[in-house]
């Protein structure tokens, strides 16, 4: 591990300002991500400003009956929460598909949002790789690709987003509320607050440096019933192949409304707009499903190594939407 | 080959003897309020490199150390306070022999800096008996025999510690089928669940998830 110097923030203005002043100066909270990549020096700070004391670790109810979800508040805590468990079920769900008891009890919100992909040849100092050194080149694309994406990726690099409680945020329209290094604060739709790969698959997010998460803000919770699957080659503690989160909202036999995100198959959560579109106003049937997961895994490319997710995507969509419809 | 005299060979058991002394002498942490009273600093190394003085609780007991931001939770145990039950697995979080519990809270000690826990209440496996009376869960792994070498014990046990107290407290899991539900019955399917951040090479789960059934249902 690269040496650094180690401060602890008195206050989230500060923390921001600390950041802001060092180009090689990171923001650390939990550390289960940034240490581990820090010691195989794939992570390089310089110094590093913990924010995990920070009072952020609160869950509050907003006014229109939504939730404050604090960016220190650990994975754990969050899963437990009874008004998670109650209102926001999926999101309980996707939590604890994720990771080991010990790492939820240490991951915070923010840094569950920022962690980085386990892209082997990302972890791999001796390939390129243009996420962790730009220009490089990309070893995933000829190389073992089959835990990498299906959508959204591009010639740079087909690595995807790890998390499971970012899929689930991203179906519950959460919000990602910031304070930037001059004390200002603002909100960023889940949608828009990771960046596909394109050319630069080294910026992941719209976060500028220095600008820290304090938030995350769920809407209230939509109508109809909420379910979170996740395939993967183990029952438990491995990364997503596929994992697919919906809210289904039924009027009779009919589908009044659907929220759809995929997680496994692209850079960030994907939420499949087209499937939902699909779905509003359509019989509640397994034909409606079946071309609900067409229509998302329409632009679908496979890497050889990765073919299978296509198929596996579509059989974990229409198997979520019926268990979603059928305890609705 | 006839041995004739194993005491001219250095055995496994004698090594092990030898390191233990090694790692006692190297230990650096010393307790608060003990002779002498001066912290002392990581061992001089070819480089030096900046350390930074503080203070952590461990087992309901002071230290004073002075040493690089770099070291974790776990190198500070076992290499300069000489807490050696801790265990070096993976390194990487994966393996759980270095699960310590933290204000009550189970977490992978080789994924946290010593820094980040000044002001913590650190409980490793070393702390968890009262005097001579074991913890209700090592006492379980010893009568289910829940191990064949012991090195994932220490982390198996601190793990289970916690986990239990995460059940106690009503925390579903992955394999509760009602994360709503107010209150979990521990099945063998939820602590197997629950324990996967625990490997054991030897594959003693079976004897591990025993040991942990019988403390869930002494408690």
């Amino acid at each position: 591990m690269q040496s650094f110097t180690y401060e602890r923030a008195a206050s989230a203005e500060q923390a921001a300002a600390a950041v802001a002043a060092r180009p090689d100066a990171k923001f650390i909270s939990g550390g289960t991500n940034l240490l581990d990549l820090m010691k195989l020096e794939i992570e390089r700070p310089a110094h590093l400003v913990d924010i995990s004391r920070l009072p952020l670790d609160r869950i509050e109810e907003t006014a229109d009956g939504g939730l404050r979800v604090g960016a220190q508040v650990r994975n754990s805590d969050l899963a437990a929460d009874p008004r998670v468990r109650s209102r926001y079920p999926m999101l309980t769900q996707a939590l604890l598909a994720g990771a080991s008891g010990q790492i939820r009890n240490k991951a915070s919100t923010s840094g569950n949002l920022l962690q980085r992909t386990r892209c082997p040849y990302f972890y791999d100092r001796n390939m390129p790789c243009n996420k962790r050194e730009p220009g490089s080149g990309c070893a995933a694309l000829q190389g073992f690709n089959r835990m990498h994406a299906v959508l959204g990726a591009s010639e740079a690099c087909i690595a995807v987003h790890p998390s499971d409680m970012a899929v689930a945020m991203s179906g519950l329209d959460a919000r990602i509320e910031t304070i930037l290094p001059g004390g200002d604060t603002r909100a960023i739709p889940i949608g828009d607050f990771h960046r596909l790969p394109d050319a630069m698959p080294h910026v992941e997010t719209v976060l500028g440096h220095g600008e820290m998460i304090a938030a995350v803000i769920l809407p209230p919770p939509p109508p109809g019933r909420q379910v979170y699957r996740k395939v993967r080659d183990r029952a438990s503690y491995a990364f997503a192949l596929v994992s697919v989160a919906a809210i289904v909202e039924k009027s009779g036999d009919r589908i009044r409304s659907a929220r759809i995100a995929m997680g496994g198959v692209a850079a960030k959560p994907w939420r499949a707009t087209e499937a939902e579109r699909t779905l509003a106003g359509a019989a509640a049937s397994d034909g409606a499903f079946t071309d609900a997961a067409e229509a998302a895994l329409a632009g679908a490319v496979g890497h050889g190594g990765n073919d299978f997710k296509i198929p596996l995507a579509k059989r974990t969509m229409r198997h979520t939407l019926a268990a979603a419809v059928e305890s609705a | 080959m006839a041995k004739t005299d194993s005491r001219s060979w250095p055995t496994r058991r004698t090594v092990l003897e030898g390191g233990v002394a090694t790692g006692v002498l190297l230990a650096t942490g010393i307790p608060v309020g003990a002779e002498p009273a001066d912290t002392v600093t990581a061992a001089a190394s070819p480089t030096p490199v900046p350390t930074m003085p503080m203070s952590l609780r461990i087992n309901a007991k002071d230290f004073a150390v002075e040493l690089d931001p770099r070291t974790t939770l776990l190198d500070a145990l076992r290499n300069h306070l000489g807490l050696t039950g801790s265990k070096k697995g993976c390194d990487h979080g994966q393996c759980g022999a270095c699960t310590v519990l933290v204000d009550g809270r189970r977490i992978n000690s080789c994924l946290t800096l010593a820094a980040m826990h000044e002001g913590d209440e650190i409980t490793t496996v070393e702390g968890l008996a009262e005097g001579d009376q074991l913890h209700p869960v090592q006492a379980a792994f010893v009568a289910r025999d829940g191990f064949q070498c012991g090195y994932c014990t220490p982390g198996q046990i601190c793990s289970a510690v916690g986990m239990l107290g995460e059940a106690r407290a009503g925390w579903p899991s992955h394999a509760s089928a009602d994360v709503a539900a107010a209150s979990v019955a521990l099945t063998d399917a939820e602590i197997r669940e629950r324990m996967s951040g625990n490997i054991c090479r030897c594959a003693a789960y079976p004897n591990i998830v025993a040991a942990i059934r019988d403390a869930a249902e002494e408690a």
